[in-house]
């Protein structure tokens, strides 16, 4: 089956899978979407192989860290959070 | 580290106890390098990127008025820090998705359609973690246009809400939605070839 072919629904559950996947739809569109999935296996097939991208975005974890903080840059982010810290009256400097 | 424990963290540097400092900046330091790198592909980069937002963050730390949103506003400062360096990424040009770029070929067998793609559903959850396959998937978010790269690493990697992700970047929610699932479409099918290029899984056709 070509694309053109695609049936009409097929290609709006397409569309809407991400917001599905993500509970963004109203009731009534899951429900419709989950009924058109329970008698579509190309489209069940589908969604499962896109719901388990996202789950690999999300334990995604970095290839690549940065160095260890020198303890230059420490100093300069200590002394911003210091001297914001002493710019409010409410709360006086500490560490 | 969990959302709650960042908000912990920042409730406790707002209302003046130092002890939080190092936990927060070893947290969002590793954050924002991550997503800086993804985005311009440049370490050095990435890592004044990652020091510039942190300084901008304690310098205002008292204007977050609620810590609950110190994700976002973190993400909002590094994505200006971001586009302050101004140079051009060294992944993919910008480009616009199209929804058909994505929709995968079927044909049919014994009357019924069958997607071509990899058989996803065999493929265990701990072989998706390994780290030939982190490589494939680095690669495919870096492949992607940088509007729906950003998209999907603020809404995906990071969890951050359609709403908070369109703060960020000053997108509309629908926008927000729009490329993310364009993202994903093009993320999922880079890694549907890899799968069925090593012949890691049978194809779900053949």
């Amino acid at each position: 089956m070509q694309f053109d072919e695609r049936t009409e629904k097929c290609q709006e559950v397409f569309s809407l899978l991400s917001e599905y996947l993500n509970l963004e739809l109203p009731p009534e569109a899951c429900q419709e979407i989950e009924t058109h999935l329970a008698g579509c296996p190309p489209c069940i097939e589908f969604a499962d192989s896109l719901r388990k991208t996202v789950e690999l975005c999300r334990s995604y974890k970095p290839t690549e860290l940065p160095e260890p903080i020198g303890k230059q840059a420490r100093e300069q982010l200590l002394e911003a959070y210091r001297k914001m810290l002493s710019a409010r009256k409410d709360i006086s400097p500490s560490g | 580290m969990e959302r709650e424990t960042e908000i912990e963290l920042a409730r406790q540097l707002i209302a003046g106890e130092p002890e939080a400092f190092d936990r927060f900046v070893e947290h969002f330091r590793a954050k924002i390098f991550q997503y800086s790198w993804l985005m311009c592909g440049h370490r050095e980069d990435a890592e004044e990127v990652a020091q510039e937002t942190l300084f901008n963050v304690f310098q205002n730390f008292d204007r977050l008025r609620e810590p609950e949103h110190i994700r976002p506003w973190v993400f909002r400062i590094a994505k200006n820090a971001c586009l302050m360096k101004r140079r051009k990424s060294v992944f993919a040009p910008p480009q616009e998705l199209s929804l058909e770029d994505f929709l995968p070929a079927m044909d049919h067998h014994g009357g019924h359609p069958k997607l071509q793609i990899a058989d996803w559903s065999h493929l265990p959850d701990h072989q998706l973690l390994q780290s030939e396959m982190k490589q494939v998937l680095d690669r495919a978010i870096g492949e992607l246009p940088e509007h729906y790269r950003s998209v999907i690493l603020l809404r995906d990697v990071e969890e951050l809400s359609t709403l908070e992700t369109g703060q960020v970047l000053d997108l509309t929610a629908d926008v927000v939605k729009t490329r993310l699932h364009r993202a994903r479409l093009g993320v999922r099918q880079k890694l549907d070839e890899y799968l069925r290029a090593d012949s890691r899984l049978p194809s779900s056709h053949a």
